[in-house]
């Protein structure tokens, strides 16, 4: 490990886990540094000066690792698994809409750089990967020098810009299942590149338990899940066929509208999100299904 | 071990950095701490490209990374591409294509085209555009730069078809 | 896939017609070329500028004293240390250096400190207590017109109103279509930030400057003022420009730079973030044009009403002249034998709005353009038709009576732009290997918000009038200094190179009259004559025609020299491609060998014709000379999320005569880039008269996935009045692409059954499905 130290600032940059948890038990409320693509945008627009210890965590091997566990089949995501891994085979093909929120961040120097773990820390309401993990139900491990827990991402993620952890925790790994059904990832922004998420949605089919999951991002504090249209359209659909009517589409487009609850500001207008987000439901259902009446 | 000052490594070379603050990012270490004023800050968000460099053989802005974090990995910039006078097929082609005008974009550009042949050799006109939408050049439009990434694409693809012949 | 087809063969390389590489391309490409903000020198101080929170407050005091206790801050100075002038501005000089009882603007300079590093130096900023008594802004422009706010300045809070009445301006016609239009704030948004580096000299009696700039003479005389300081005691220096579009043609941080370097007695280094650079500069007039069209039912142009609003912001800047430019050209490039426009540009307490490229024809275009489509429809034309039928011929006449007397090849140009090939692939593109879609081809690309069949295709048409050089009596020549010696000529003037690749075509007019290989670019600065600003697309005919003037001029000398040593009249001789030739004798001699052992030196100043003001009836040749372009948008429009993806864009221009073809191709590509940033993308967003989005994640330009490819035929029928029969061709491009593409997103809508006027750009999501 390497540290580097003045008068009032320190840069560790450890190697392993157990010395970055040691580091932060040392420093409760160190600065936590992954990609550095939202920390470094503060700190170089001078909303942020770090004034302590900052813990570099990208050369963590630990938290560069992932694993696919065939027997839990779940898929195991170290939080500092970059957006570029993520598109990348085999991870890209067992969470395909993970692998699609990670083509839609930035370009090739912020994906390389941009972490899932620090998107899941950073929580910004239009976070990318965010809307994926909640519809994935995702498990965060979380470390600190006392131990280890397991929390809910629903629990994790609590506000804007607000995660549930402690100071002295990190986010160590995201565990998601492996489902057998259909995933996509859809997300609108105003030019096609490089744009914050106006309004995104995640829509996963879990073919086996014949459950389905909405997701919204950018359309709330934090992301917004859709239980009344998650329900509709699992009712509505014939599984055997897997197929759903047309009508049902647009009910659902409508619940998922319902569930949202978008602000206005200089990006969008709170309407136009409101309208997005049952669009993008309808049309994520659409690629999921046939619908009824021959046309897919 | 803690030290009062850092080391990074840049095109080969060891440089200590010894007055900077901290929280300074790769870009303004490179510049200011090293001297090496080939990357450039246009937005100091990650939005524009210009400060890209190579860091361990990934492309990434400069701007967003913590200097003292880089310690320990190989660094890349424009400088280390080619030396002065004998510009890469690369940086050659950005001059005989017309895709420099006021050139700030370029070495970031640069970098990025270099780093998107080594992954992809024959990209699509679809891939060139993703790949360096990442960089942004507000003078070209672009169609001058992508015509010279396909002309390096097709020099390079001749020469490997003549070596292996 | 170069669109550049070069037929001729018999073009010397390195001359006219030629595309040569750019002499500063290797540096650029290597990272060692030197931007103004690459600059430094040993024991440097760096300078911050304190700005203004409020967009109108008066000053209550100024508390220096706490940022004076920070160790490193050498010095703080207020309008109180100005020693000349306190005021400065292009055509008023309105603007003041710091503000002093009164802050009109967000972003306006009120103090600056140089200090050992920038960090300490921002820290002396935010230690800085000013007070203010906060004022409620005027940021309504009809406010500003209707006099129903106080004066925020004492030159009052309208800039300038012109009318203009042409022919009958009472005359109807069968057809009236009528509509009002407005248009976003754009900001040039060039790359490389602002930045500048002052040299004091040892008596602090004179200074040198080296600043990335687009008008050398204008800052010196500005910045000359403000120092107290003779012309001659502020020379500048160019420093690499990444980039102007318009907005480097202000005063920004030169006058802070050289205050602070003069009272330290040491070197001072200023450079801008962008969220700075986004307050530091003007912008682009944000505009409101009512406009109503007459015509008779085969959709002749009778007459065109117009009433123009422009929102100069807090200070005058060029907004008298941006007015003009709108106002005078707002039939478009059409015939129209009435009309009748009255225009205003005002003050409020918004961002100072000054030149980007384009300069008062964007806006004006725009809503004539919109205008011309609804007249189209109104009598059941095509958008081609109904410009074919009113096309501009040489010899017609503008609203102010003034002739065009150039070549003006507007049916030409529509002809030749609806000859280039429609996009071959269709909506969505062809399928991935895998058969699935390609999300990239379709709007919202990575985004995967569409389906082809979610998506419409529309075609739309937008064609444009633009002014060269400048106008109103402004005499802006340009100058140029040619040294041959030994078949070696050097070439000196103060034309900022900005990009555009002036330096390229500089060599390219010596080669060609002088016959020589060898070109070498002297240093651009203060030490030779004006070259006038590098704006108005005018830089390829004056300082181009400096040049030529300039090397016409040794050549003169040379033939002397020859004609002297060969008992020869000179006017027998000429430069035949690298020698001198007799025409009625056997004479040939290289060049290199005539011009051995010569010391020609010649400076000339290039002018063009004079120009009139404007009466109050806006009547007057007011404006130099002019170009034409059309554009062709394909675009594919989402109607249910309002995205939308540029698919191509089709342009002929009306060049005169393409010096160096694949730097016109440059110019063509990136001013449509900011035509299509301007339809969809681009907007300063200020509410309450505070910008909201001052960094490039939210000031959106376009990227390599925004921008369509361009297919581009060049127009070349030489201008008999242009020097070299060449025309500038920087701003055509970014003036009718603008309402090219909104035009397509109508059409495109239209095709879905839905018709939205779409009479704002940017273009936004919610203006097309909500």
């Amino acid at each position: 490990m390497t540290v580097c130290k003045i008068p009032f600032m320190t840069v560790a940059v450890p190697t392993t886990l157990d010395d970055a948890v040691r580091l932060l038990a040392e420093q409760p409320d160190a600065m936590l540094l992954a990609g550095g693509t939202d920390a470094m945008v503060e700190i170089n627009d001078g909303h942020r000066r770090p004034d302590n210890l900052v813990i570099a965590l990208n050369r963590v091997g630990d938290l560069r690792a992932w694993r696919h566990d065939t027997k839990r089949r779940t898929l195991t995501i170290g939080a500092g698994v970059t957006y570029t891994e993520l598109m990348q085979e085999p991870i890209g093909r067992l969470a395909p809409a993970l692998a699609e929120a990670s083509r839609t961040v930035g370009s090739p120097q912020i994906r390389n750089a941009g972490t899932l773990g620090g998107n899941l820390g950073t929580c910004s309401p239009a976070g990318d990967g965010l809307p994926v993990l909640s519809a994935l139900d995702a498990q965060v491990r979380i470390v600190s020098a006392t131990g280890e827990r397991t929390a809910s991402v629903h629990d994790v993620m609590v506000g804007v810009k607000r995660t549930s952890l402690e100071p002295g925790e990190l986010i160590a790994e995201i565990v998601l299942p492996v489902l057998d059904g259909w995933q996509g990832y859809a997300k609108v922004g105003v030019r096609n590149a490089m744009v914050i998420a106006i309004a995104s949605a995640c829509l996963v089919v879990d073919a086996e338990s014949r459950h389905i999951s909405i997701a919204l991002g950018s359309v709330g504090p934090t992301v917004v899940r859709c239980p009344d249209a998650e329900q509709q359209l699992a009712a509505a659909v014939d599984w055997a066929a897997s197929s759903v009517p047309p009508e049902a589409l647009d009910e659902f487009a409508g619940l998922a509208s319902s569930a949202s609850r978008p602000i206005t500001d200089h990006r969008s207008t709170a309407d136009y999100r409101r309208h997005a987000v049952g669009v993008l439901g309808k049309r994520l259902a659409r690629r999921a299904f046939t619908t009824e009446g021959g046309r897919t | 071990m803690t030290h009062e000052f850092f080391t990074l490594r840049v095109n080969g070379t060891d440089h200590e950095v010894a007055d900077s603050w901290l929280g300074e990012s790769l870009l303004d270490v490179l510049r200011d701490r090293i001297g090496l004023m080939g990357s450039k800050g246009a937005c100091t968000q990650g939005e524009c490209g210009s400060c890209s460099v190579m860091v361990d053989e990934v492309l990434v802005c400069s701007c967003l990374v913590m200097g003292a974090s880089a310690v320990d990995q190989e660094i890349i910039t424009i400088e280390g591409v080619a030396p002065i006078g004998s510009p890469s097929d690369v940086q050659q082609a950005f001059v005989d294509a017309g895709a420099v005008q006021c050139g700030f974009c370029t070495p970031g550009l640069v970098m990025a085209v270099h780093d998107l042949l080594e992954r992809t050799e024959t990209p699509t006109e679809t891939e060139i555009r993703e790949e360096l939408a990442g960089n942004v050049c507000r003078c070209t439009g672009y169609g001058r730069i992508i015509d010279a990434v396909e002309r390096v694409s097709v020099q390079r693809r001749a020469t490997s078809q003549k070596e292996s012949s | 896939m170069s669109v550049v087809e070069d037929t001729r063969t018999d073009i010397r390389p390195g001359t006219i017609g030629d595309s040569p590489a750019r002499p500063d391309g290797i540096e650029k490409v290597q990272g060692n070329y030197a931007f103004s903000s690459d600059l430094s020198a040993d024991g440097c101080l760096f300078g911050a500028t304190l700005r203004s929170p409020h967009p109108y407050a008066r000053i209550v005091s100024i508390d220096l004293s706490a940022a004076w206790k920070i160790s490193g801050v050498e010095a703080i100075i207020t309008a109180d240390d100005v020693p000349g002038k306190l005021t400065y501005g292009l055509i008023s000089q309105d603007q003041p250096v710091f503000a002093a009882d009164v802050v009109r603007y967000v972003g306006e300079p009120i103090a600056a400190v140089a200090a050992l590093d920038p960090e300490t130096a921002r820290r002396a900023l935010d230690a800085i207590v000013v007070e203010y008594d906060v004022r409620s802004p005027l940021l309504d422009p009809e406010a500003a017109i209707a006099g129903s706010h106080e004066p925020i300045h004492p030159d009052g809070n309208l800039i300038r109103h012109q009318r203009i009445v042409h022919g009958d301006p009472s005359a109807t016609g069968d057809v009236v279509v009528e509509g009002t239009y407005e248009i976003g704030m754009q900001d040039q948004a060039f790359l490389g930030l602002e930045a500048a580096i002052a040299y004091p000299d040892p008596g602090a009696d004179g200074i040198e400057l080296h600043v990335a700039t687009q008008w050398l003479h204008e800052d010196q005389g500005q910045i000359a003022a403000c120092l107290g300081f003779p012309d001659d005691k502020v020379r500048l220096v160019l420093g690499g420009v990444g980039g102007a579009f318009g907005a480097r043609e202000d005063i920004s941080l030169q006058v802070h730079t050289c205050l602070l370097a003069l009272r330290l007695g040491r070197p001072v280094r200023m450079a801008y973030s962008r969220a700075e650079s986004f307050l530091g500069h003007v912008h682009r007039h944000p505009a409101t044009i009512w406009m109503r069209h007459h015509a008779d039912a085969e959709g002749t142009l009778i007459n065109v009403e117009a009433r123009f609003v422009f929102d100069g912001g807090a200070y005058a800047s060029t907004s008298s002249a941006v007015l003009v430019n709108g106002i005078t050209m707002a039939q478009g490039p059409y015939a129209c034998p009435n009309g009748r426009v009255d225009g205003y540009a005002v003050r409020t307490n918004h961002l100072p709005c000054g030149a980007m490229r384009g300069f008062g024809a964007v806006q004006a275009c725009f809503a004539y353009e919109s205008q011309m489509d609804k007249l189209a429809d109104a009598c059941g034309l095509g958008p081609e038709e109904i410009r074919l039928h009113n096309a501009m011929r040489t010899g017609d006449t503008l609203f102010t009576g003034q002739a065009v007397m150039n070549v003006a090849p507007v049916e030409e140009c529509i002809r030749e732009t609806a000859a280039l090939p429609l996009p071959d692939e269709p909506v969505g593109g062809a399928p991935l290997d895998d058969g699935s879609p390609d999300a990239m081809k379709l709007p919202g690309g990575a985004g995967r918000t569409a389906d082809a069949r979610d998506i419409v295709r529309g075609i739309g048409w937008g064609v444009s009038i633009k002014n060269l050089m400048y106008s109103e009596t402004f005499d802006d020549y340009s100058t140029a200094r040619c040294r041959l010696t030994d078949g070696v000529a050097t070439l000196k003037f103060a034309t900022a190179e900005v990009g555009q690749g002036f330096i390229t075509i500089a060599g390219q007019i010596a080669r060609t009259v002088l016959g020589v290989d060898d070109v070498v670019l002297d240093q651009i600065d203060t030490g030779v004559g004006s070259a006038g600003s590098t704006s108005a697309s005018r830089q390829t005919w004056m300082s181009g025609g400096a040049v030529d003037a300039a090397c016409r001029a040794a050549r003169e000398r040379l033939f002397e020299a020859v004609g002297a040593a060969h008992g020869l009249e000179p006017i027998r001789l000429m430069i035949d491609g690298t020698d001198v030739i007799d025409t009625a004798g056997d004479l040939r001699v290289p060049v290199s060998e005539a011009s051995a052992g010569l010391e020609i030196d010649e400076t000339v100043e290039y002018h063009h014709p004079e120009t009139e003001d404007l009466d109050e009836n806006g009547q007057g040749n007011c404006h130099t000379a002019f170009a034409f372009v059309a554009h062709r948008a394909v675009v594919d429009v989402d109607p249910e999320l309002g995205l939308v993806k540029v698919i191509q864009i089709a342009t002929a221009q009306d060049v005169g005569n393409a010096l160096n073809p694949l730097s016109v191709i440059g110019q063509i590509e990136g001013g449509i880039a900011q035509g299509l940033g301007l339809a969809v993308m681009e907007e300063i967003i200020q509410i309450d008269g505070v910008i909201r989005n001052g960094n490039f994640t939210d000031y959106l330009l376009p990227t390599f996935l925004d921008m369509p490819p361009v297919l581009a035929t060049l127009i070349e029928q030489p201008d008999p009045h242009a020097p070299l029969g060449a025309k500038g061709v920087g701003e055509p491009p970014c003036i009718s692409s603008t309402p090219a593409v909104v035009a397509a997103i109508r059409d495109a809508l239209r095709q879905a059954g839905i018709e939205k006027p779409l009479d704002r750009v940017p273009v936004r999501p919610t203006d097309i499905c909500l």
